[in-house]
């Protein structure tokens, strides 16, 4: 993995001043907290904060047995599903369309990409806005036709009202990344398959989909990881959770129980486990996105 | 093109044309609602979808604080924007700062320990803030650095992804330019001064972008170490305005402020848009 130069400076102090911002850095914010956020998972505080004790793993133990915790994962899978899925769908058809025009196809792309901009804490203000049950535009068209929305009631439409901001504020990565590796497809096999007869349909299904297969995967990988980790301020802005816990997906529950319920003990223990998700998902990414194809 | 069919065209941009109007639509009504006033967004259902002619009035106000017509109290933004603007700069130029130097270090010397080096940089690529929330906010606190630039900014600097990109870029300078250096008669210092930071100025300005927007946006973590108005990022005091509920809210002010938080990081996103793509698309190799 690493590629060696051939020509080296030599120097004994020098590399460790060079690193040593960094490795403070990291050090300092990133593995003194990791390491106390394992130990405070094997601990449980009692309800003054003075003492502690070692519990093993009963904080976990605790988590597993707790249903909120497990209807939260249940969450988690539901809300990053359907972000993938929506998001990966919307953006490849668009990337497809703007693959095909000749004509402004620079224009679209422009116009397609600031959502990236916006901020997801913003994402979400602008979609509450538009869903609020009593002011929302788009919520009095739905009530015109005779959807009666409300987030604030109804579980469902709380779930839906971040999926969908979360989808937006994704479609444009997506779509760059689609746009790239259809573009990056030799036109050859496209006129080839042209030549042999096949249509625009049958092109996409036989030829540009199955070469999209790496892009497709590493976004999916990225999607994944985005609806787990970087939609909290989504679901902060917009439902905080609610109605009741539908929309509490584990990113937020940690930083809940953690800082509104100050159960120190078991959000540290939920670290654990998220650490756990990424480092798995992370993994994943690097064994297959690593391989992906060239053409 | 490969195969001429009108009709298909025409389809294309249709399909596209729908996608940037959804995309665009709840950007519009944030601008439409700016412009009204409070009364006419909450009382009139749906709110008129054309623009009002408030603007100035509430841009002035969301800027610069005061009274609203209900009596209601407003926070300026205009600090805010001053809180955010310095912390996405800090963040952008200091993970600049110190991957380009660490890249260095690991790609042309050879020390004891640099493979421990490089993977202690490695790992941090796979755990964000929003697994560690407690534990970084505690070391934040015994620190001292609550409602304090550093400690809205410093822990964020730590990532690895500019360290990667540097480094794959490095790899790709010709070792003859090191060889000419040298002979020359240039240290390392020299070389890394006059040659290699100026040749990596493209993957400078990716990176800037990226990192920008990335700081900028920060929503999670201010809300952990920030507990006074003055230290608000701008995203942030959004989310404050509208806890009181659909009645409460100053829905036209808000949407003003939603508009000054968007613009920045959209003008650096159209602006050095081609430095925008080429960070994004390098960041994930």
């Amino acid at each position: 993995m690493v590629i060696e130069k051939r020509v080296l400076f030599k120097s004994g102090w020098l590399p460790w001043v060079l690193v040593a911002p960094q490795l403070a850095i990291v050090g300092v914010f990133f593995f003194w907290p990791a390491g106390q956020a394992l130990l405070q998972s094997v601990l449980r505080e009692d309800a003054f904060g003075t003492r502690s004790e070692f519990v093993g793993l009963e904080n976990f133990a605790a988590l597993f047995a707790d249903e909120t915790y497990l209807a939260s994962f249940r969450t988690t899978a539901v809300f990053s599903a359907s972000v993938a899925a929506i998001g990966l769908t919307v953006s490849l058809l668009l990337a497809v369309m703007a693959d095909r025009v000749v004509r402004f196809s620079t224009a679209y792309k422009t116009l397609l990409v600031w959502p990236y901009a916006v901020a997801p804490a913003v994402a979400g203000v602008l979609w509450l806005f538009m869903f609020a049950p009593s002011i929302g535009v788009v919520s009095y068209a739905l009530r015109a036709m005779g959807i009666n929305w409300n987030h604030l009631l109804d579980g469902d439409h709380a779930m839906l009202l971040i999926v969908l901001a979360a989808v937006w504020k994704q479609i444009s990565y997506n779509f760059l990344f689609f746009l790239a590796g259809l573009q990056s497809i030799p036109k050859s096999l496209v006129e080839a398959a042209a030549i042999d007869g096949a249509g625009p349909w049958r092109r996409f299904w036989t030829v540009q989909l199955p070469l999209l297969a790496p892009t497709s995967f590493f976004l999916l990988v990225i999607n994944v990881v985005y609806a787990f980790f970087d939609t909290f301020a989504i679901v902060d802005a917009a439902t905080s959770g609610g109605p009741g816990k539908e929309t509490a997906i584990l990113v937020y529950k940690a930083y809940f129980d953690g800082f509104k319920a100050m159960d120190l003990g078991s959000s540290a223990a939920q670290s654990v486990i998220l650490m756990a998700i990424v480092i798995g998902l992370t993994v994943i990414q690097f064994r297959y996105v690593e391989r992906r194809v060239n053409y | 093109m490969i195969s001429n069919r009108p009709a298909n065209t025409v389809l294309s941009h249709l399909v596209l044309a729908l996608g940037v109007l959804i995309v665009a639509f709840p950007v519009y009504l944030t601008f439409v609602a700016s412009t009204q006033t409070a009364e006419q967004i909450v009382q009139n259902v749906p709110m008129s979808l054309v623009p009002g002619n408030k603007m100035v009035d509430n841009y002035r106000l969301a800027l610069f604080g005061g009274q609203t017509t209900s009596g209601g109290r407003i926070a300026p933004v205009a600090p805010m924007m001053l809180t955010s603007l310095v912390s996405a700069l800090v963040i952008a130029l200091g993970k600049i700062a110190i991957s380009l130097l660490s890249a260095f270090a690991v790609v042309y010397f050879r020390f004891p320990g640099r493979s421990l080096v490089f993977w202690m940089i490695f790992v941090t690529l796979m755990l964000p803030v929003e697994v560690r929330i407690v534990p970084t906010y505690k070391v934040i606190s015994d620190l001292g650095m609550l409602d304090t630039y550093a400690g809205l900014t410093v822990p964020l600097i730590a990532s690895a992804t500019a360290t990667f990109l540097f480094r794959q870029f490095f790899l790709t300078v010709p070792d003859e330019l090191v060889e000419a250096a040298r002979i020359d008669g240039a240290g390392p210092l020299r070389f890394f001064k006059d040659v290699l930071v100026p040749l990596s100025s493209t993957s400078i300005a990716a990176i800037f972008v990226i990192q920008f927007i990335y700081g900028w946006n920060q929503y999670l973590w201010p809300l952990l170490v920030t507990t006074r108005e003055d230290m608000y990022p701008v995203v942030m005091g959004i989310r404050r305005m509208i806890s009181g509920g659909d009645a409460a809210t100053e829905w036209n002010v808000v949407m003003a402020t939603a508009v000054l938080a968007m613009i920045p990081p959209a003008l650096v996103v159209i602006l050095m848009q081609k430095w925008f793509v080429k960070g994004l698309v390098d960041s994930e190799k």
